[in-house]
């Protein structure tokens, strides 16, 4: 078991160590599909639905695989569990809003592939948080990963009014950008205890 | 791609450059910012990598005819998965150092877009022989472009290269190099560069 309050566990995964901009996890997507801030908000929604769906589910393979006595299948049943998780918040979102399901296009079932969704689950095993610990840490990390993704948006909708020298266009500045905005992040590193 | 069959050296070489994975395509970032705060992890990422894209390739080439298409993306991350497990345990059996060192990145092998796009994209559709020369032109494109990135944030963010002094004492080490700012900043720069060589040669 984890001591760690579970104030300090969202404010860690929320800011500290933000996912995307301090732990390099989810770039694809923060690369990909950074350029409306609309489009932006929906994924980070998204992304932390299925968060959360496989953070639950990933706590009770965990402890199962530990009943049975099989830790080496820990990567292989994570990665079912979250493709699963992925289809189900695809089937949901084609239902309910079929806009939205053309807005992110090839990005949603690429969600499977997000390391963040991936990384959230080992993170939350190798360090041992309880079912409500985990919990409050996927939610975080989604937050996180929403508050980045939708800060590079409003960035780079910005831009597009402004003239970028050709050489600069594309994904060079992105990975600028996405620099300056980690130094940025860099300052919340006193906030932890 | 695979209808004007280009030559095998072809299929071979062009990962190093024109469809380098990480320059060209930008697939693969996460462990190409995470691990390359060093010479070592880099490498050994790269390696990991490639050893992993070469066994997943040879294998959803064989099974092309067999895996149903519906199931096919499950499958191939079943199959990418298995050897991800399996280049884990190997490195923690042989350093247990940088194991720890690379963390959880080993682990995310398996959410590389890389591998399971040249699954999907190439090795679906190629021989066996064939995918083994795309995955280890892959691979080694990659891992060359981690290695760049790696050698550059370890010697300005640290003045070294592999663990080896080389500026000596007086060298005042750039610490945001090795932070994950660092990461962004360098592989920006490296694209810059990649863009002006480009279109150099779109000029030319």
């Amino acid at each position: 078991m984890n001591p760690e309050p579970l104030g300090n566990i969202f404010l860690n995964a929320l800011l500290i160590n933000n996912f995307v901009l301090s732990t390099f996890l989810g770039i694809c997507p923060f690369l990909g599909v950074s350029k409306k801030i609309e489009t932006a908000s929906r994924m980070g929604m998204a992304v932390t639905f299925v968060m959360l769906v496989s953070s639950l589910c990933a706590y009770g393979i965990n402890a199962l695989l530990i009943a049975i006595d099989a830790p080496y299948l820990q990567l292989i049943s994570y990665i079912v569990i979250i493709a699963s998780a992925v289809q189900l918040v695809e089937m949901v979102i084609k239902k309910f809003s079929p806009a939205l399901f053309r807005a992110l296009g090839i990005f949603l079932p690429l969600i499977t592939t997000n390391c963040a969704i991936l990384g959230l689950a080992l993170f939350q095993t190798s360090k041992q948080y309880d079912l409500v610990q985990s919990l409050v840490y996927a939610i975080a990390a989604g937050l996180g990963f929403m508050l980045a993704i939708v800060l590079m948006a409003g960035i780079r909708e910005e831009l597009e009014l402004a003239e970028v020298p050709d050489l600069m266009k594309g994904t060079a500045l992105v990975l600028l950008i996405a620099g300056i905005l980690s130094v940025a992040f860099m300052g919340f590193a006193g906030l932890g205890a | 791609m695979a209808s004007d069959e280009p030559t095998s050296a072809d299929t071979f070489l062009r990962g190093f450059w024109r469809d380098n994975p990480v320059l060209v395509q930008v697939l693969g970032m996460c462990p190409t910012l995470a691990v390359t705060n060093g010479v070592i992890n880099a490498v050994v990422m790269g390696l990991a990598t490639t050893f992993v894209l070469v066994a997943s390739e040879v294998l959803v080439s064989a099974t092309r005819t067999i895996i149903p298409k519906q199931v096919r993306i499950a499958s191939y991350i079943l199959i990418i998965a298995t050897f991800v497990t399996m280049a884990d345990y190997l490195i923690q059996a042989v350093s247990l150092e940088v194991h720890r060192a690379l963390g959880a990145f080993i682990a995310l092998i398996v959410v590389n877009c890389i591998i399971l796009g040249r699954a999907e994209g190439f090795s679906s559709k190629n021989t066996i022989g064939r995918s083994i020369l795309d995955g280890f032109g892959m691979g080694i494109g990659f891992t060359l472009a981690l290695l760049a990135l790696g050698t550059i944030r370890e010697l300005l963010g640290n003045g070294s290269f592999a663990g080896i002094d080389v500026f000596g004492p007086s060298f005042e080490p750039w610490v945001v190099m090795v932070l994950p700012a660092g990461g962004f900043f360098v592989l920006g720069g490296i694209m810059l560069l990649a863009n002006v060589v480009k279109q150099r040669q779109a000029r030319a």
